[in-house]
This record gives C-alpha cells, sequence and structure tokens, in this order.
C-alpha cells in the first residue's frame, strides 16, 4: 500500500500562501493597492416594537471622497438588515454571502429568519477569517421573539445593545446616543403609545437622524446624506436619503466652456484597421 | 521599536492664487483638521503680510503661524530700516529665503503669495516646503490642489514659461469673473476632498486696497 500522501487544499478558509510573497514585496517597496473604505457612522437603536437603522453615505479612498451617495444599510432577509463599516467589497459581501444562508435556511425550515441566525454565521464567518474581513456591522431586526440589535467587529466578536454605534463616526454618534437615548423609548413610550399610536417609532428615527448628522458633521470619514431603516413587526420602511443635509453651496451663474486646444496636439497618425476577413471553412450558425 | 515621535502634524486645507493685468485674487478655506476630526471650522489660513502682499498657506498649522511671525518681524525691521512697505516680488524672495534656511528641518507649510508688482500688476508666487518658488499666473497648494489645479489648467491656460522673449502669465479673466471661478472650485473641492470646506475666504487685491469676502462651503 502506498504510503505517498497527497497535499489537499484546505476545505474552508483562507489561504495564506502569498502572505510571504507580498511581506517580501512589500519590504523591496512594492505596496498593495488600497481598498476603498467607508469610513463611516452607522447607528443602530431599540424601540418599543421594533429597531430603527442608520447611516450616512459617504465612500472614501484615503482624503478623497469615492462615492457621494452610497447605500450602506444592508438586505440580509425581510424582517432583518445590516449596517455595514470597513472595506466596502468586505461588507457587501459579508452580508450577501450571508444573506443567502439565510433564504436557504427559509427554504430548508419554512419559518422566518431569526436575527441571532444571522449574528451567528456573520461571526463565525468573520472569526474564521481571523479580523482579515473586514466588516464592522450593526444588524438589526425583529423576529418571533421580538426587535433584537447587536454589533459584530470584525474579528467575530459580538454586542447585544439597546442602542449601537460603529465605524470612524462612532463617537460622534454614541454621544449623541449617550445624552438622549432613555430606557423612556421602550418603557416610558409604553405608556405615551397608548396616547399616540406611532410617537416611540418618530421618537426614534428622529434620534437616529440625530446620531447620524453628529457622524457626518463632526466626522471627516462620514458625511453626505442619512439613511433610515425602520424595522417593526412584519414591515419594514427604508427611508432612503431621509434627510439631505449637504447640498452643494456654489455653482457658477455663467457655467464654463471647455475651448479646444488648451492641450496642444503634438502629432497625430491615424491608422485603419482591416476589415476582418471571412474565414473559410467555419460552418455558419444555424439558425 | 514602536513609532517615534514625529514633529509634523497635517492640518489639510486648501489655497488658491490667480493674477489678473491689475487685481490678484487669493483665496483659502477655513477649515483646520488633523486625521478625521476637525480642529474648527473659522480658522483663516490668509495672511497679510504688506500692503502688496498676502500669503495663504496650508500645511501644519503650527509652523505656518511661526513663518507668519519671522516674516512680520522682518517686514517690520524693513520698515523701520527703509520707511515703506516692501514690494511683492521682494516679499517672495524673502519668503524663499525664509524656507530654505530652514532647510534641513523645514516649516511643513505650503505658500502661495499673492499681490501686485512694481508696475500694479498682479503677481502669483508658488513654492514648496523648502523655498523653492516661481512666478506664476495662478496657482493652487495644499489637500485640494491635486483636484482644483487641472480645471485652472484649463480655464486659464498660461503660456509657457521657458518661451522667449517671456510671455506675460496673468489671466485674461475679468476680477469678477475669476472671483466667480475661485468660488467654483472651491464648491467643487468640497465635494471630493474631506479636508476642505465650512467656508472660502477671499482676498482681492487691486490699486483700491485690499477687499475680502466669504461664502459658505459643505460643512461634512
Amino acid at each position: 500500500m502506498s504510503k505517498a500522501t497527497v497535499e489537499l487544499p484546505p476545505k474552508a478558509g483562507f489561504n495564506f500562501d502569498l502572505c510571504r510573497r507580498n511581506d517580501m514585496l512589500t519590504k523591496n517597496g512594492v505596496h498593495a493597492p488600497s481598498f476603498l473604505k467607508t469610513g463611516t457612522t452607522i447607528v443602530g437603536l431599540v424601540f418599543e416594537d421594533g429597531v430603527v437603522l442608520g447611516a450616512d453615505t459617504r465612500a472614501t479612498e484615503g482624503p478623497i471622497v469615492a462615492d457621494k451617495n452610497c447605500e450602506k444599510i444592508h438586505y440580509m432577509a425581510p424582517n432583518i438588515y445590516c449596517c455595514g463599516a470597513g472595506t466596502a467589497a468586505d461588507t457587501e459581501n459579508v452580508t450577501d454571502m450571508i444573506s443567502s444562508q439565510l433564504l436557504l435556511h427559509r427554504y430548508a425550515t419554512g419559518r422566518e429568519s431569526r436575527v441571532v441566525t444571522a449574528l451567528t454565521l456573520l461571526k463565525t464567518h468573520l472569526f474564521g477569517y481571523q479580523g482579515h474581513v473586514s466588516a464592522a456591522l450593526v444588524l438589526g431586526g425583529v423576529d418571533i421573539t421580538g426587535p433584537h440589535l447587536h454589533t459584530i467587529y470584525p474579528h467575530g466578536s459580538t454586542d447585544t445593545l439597546p442602542f449601537a454605534t460603529m465605524g470612524s463616526g462612532s463617537l460622534a454618534a454614541m454621544a449623541i446616543f449617550e445624552s438622549k437615548y432613555r430606557e423612556g423609548l421602550t418603557d416610558f413610550y409604553i405608556y405615551i403609545l397608548y396616547l399616540c399610536q406611532s410617537i416611540a417609532r418618530d421618537e426614534g428615527v428622529k434620534l437616529v437622524t440625530e446620531a447620524i448628522c453628529s457622524g457626518i458633521f463632526n466626522d471627516l470619514g462620514s458625511g453626505s446624506n442619512v439613511d433610515v431603516c425602520v424595522i417593526t413587526k412584519g414591515k419594514v420602511e427604508y427611508l432612503r436619503n431621509h434627510q439631505k443635509p449637504n447640498p452643494r453651496t456654489y455653482i457658477s451663474s455663467k457655467g464654463f466652456s471647455f475651448l479646444k486646444g488648451q492641450t496642444e496636439v503634438l502629432s497625430t497618425k491615424v491608422t485603419l484597421l482591416e476589415k476582418p476577413q471571412q474565414e473559410e471553412g467555419v460552418d455558419k450558425m444555424e439558425e | 521599536m514602536g513609532s517615534r515621535w514625529s514633529p509634523y502634524d497635517n492640518n489639510g486645507g486648501t489655497c488658491v492664487a490667480i493674477a489678473g493685468s491689475d487685481y490678484c485674487v487669493i483665496a483659502a478655506d477655513t477649515r483646520m483638521s488633523t486625521g478625521y476630526s476637525i480642529l474648527t471650522r473659522d480658522y483663516s489660513k490668509i495672511c497679510k503680510l504688506a500692503d502688496k502682499a498676502v500669503m495663504a498657506s496650508s500645511g501644519f498649522q503650527a509652523d505656518v503661524r511661526a513663518l507668519q511671525k519671522n516674516l512680520a518681524a522682518k517686514h517690520l525691521t524693513y520698515q523701520h530700516q527703509h520707511n515703506k512697505q516692501m514690494s511683492c516680488p521682494a516679499m517672495a524672495h524673502l519668503l524663499s529665503n525664509t524656507l530654505y534656511y530652514k532647510r534641513f528641518f523645514p516649516y511643513y507649510s505650503f505658500n502661495v503669495l499673492g499681490g501686485l508688482d512694481n508696475e500694479g500688476k498682479g503677481c502669483v508666487y508658488t513654492y514648496d516646503a523648502v523655498g523653492s518658488y516661481e512666478r506664476v499666473g495662478y496657482s493652487t497648494q495644499g489637500s485640494g490642489s491635486s483636484l482644483i489645479m487641472p480645471v485652472l489648467d484649463n480655464q486659464l491656460k498660461s503660456p509657457s514659461p521657458l518661451l522667449l522673449p517671456a510671455k506675460d502669465a496673468v489671466t485674461p479673466l475679468s476680477e469678477s469673473d475669476a472671483v466667480d471661478l475661485v468660488k467654483d472650485v472651491f464648491a467643487s473641492a468640497t465635494e471630493r476632498d474631506i479636508y476642505t470646506g465650512d467656508a472660502v475666504e477671499i482676498v482681492v487685491i487691486n490699486a483700491g486696497g485690499i477687499r475680502r469676502e466669504s461664502i459658505d462651503l459643505r460643512k461634512d
């Protein structure tokens, strides 16, 4: 019996083979390309009968604004949404992958997805990649057990909180939450709810908007507009561009003309493409 | 082992200057920031060095302040010795020498100097951190300069400085058109550069003296 072993590729997880090569390249002055980072403000809070998620809409690449109106509140399931901060590609793909797993799980079980299921799938995925998938998430949703809000860090640790913030603007946003959030949004407003049906929801949206605005104006990594998503039992309101507090401040009344010849042409050469000839012996496509 | 303390910071900001036949426009935004934080939304980067010489500076504001004080002291001495204000071309050379004096521990400042020359024509001088300078028709420095410079190049194309005989570098625009262009390029740079914003301060120098105005920019 042969004792030769075949090296099988690992069944799952990252392949770190290129890390040594990349270290060598970095030492020799070859740097990896930079990623699109969403230096971001994302927040979430739990109110009486649901969850409010919020996000700004700026994506940056170093000091440059790459996208002035991107979407950072991602769909996970009909009753679960997830805000993403970190590398844009990671947040988009990780939410998409888990979203599809949740859909398959719903097909298999015939039940509504639970927020803890999404949470567990996300954290095991991120932990497996040991922080190399740089996604910092705020996960919120309403399931059979009620409203839930969680934060997930890139290394896979999680928190369960009544209000949460993430991203470069998390301190600015948390300052608003810490000064203005009251358990009242859950308890006090139960009483108010008897008087006025939707005040708790509106109060939650207002507080989330204020927290995002705090990030937009005080954190350079965040900016442009406010996106909000309100999830209640059996209902989702995705308020894309809920507020637009940053219009352009000045537009030249005369407009611009771009004259030809501002960059002079030094020489011109025109090469005509040869007409491709019909190859013989090639079957013509049948009808 | 570990990162050593660094004497420099970058406080961002953008400066623009445009020279016309009988005027000069110098402009800068008023945001001062570090990292992802805004330190203040209302800090003037523009400094009047003499009656006909105004400097706009971005970079490290502590060094910029030190440089401004140094130049003010030297200009005061000049006034005592010559009983007159320094001309803009003289101030331009003084600034170059002042920067080069600290060649091996530079002022981390990126300056444009604008004003009127001895014939009353607009002049703009642009610098690097160690004193290399050049008289040009228009210039921009700072964090948004790479966004603004191509627009100025397109709108205010100037003749090559190598041409013989030398051609005038001043722009063909009227004063109001130049101010309008400055407002527009700052509004545009603010859209895409995170270190530019809050407000733009515009200084116009002409035969009538110095005029200041300002407009708001995005604050995010």
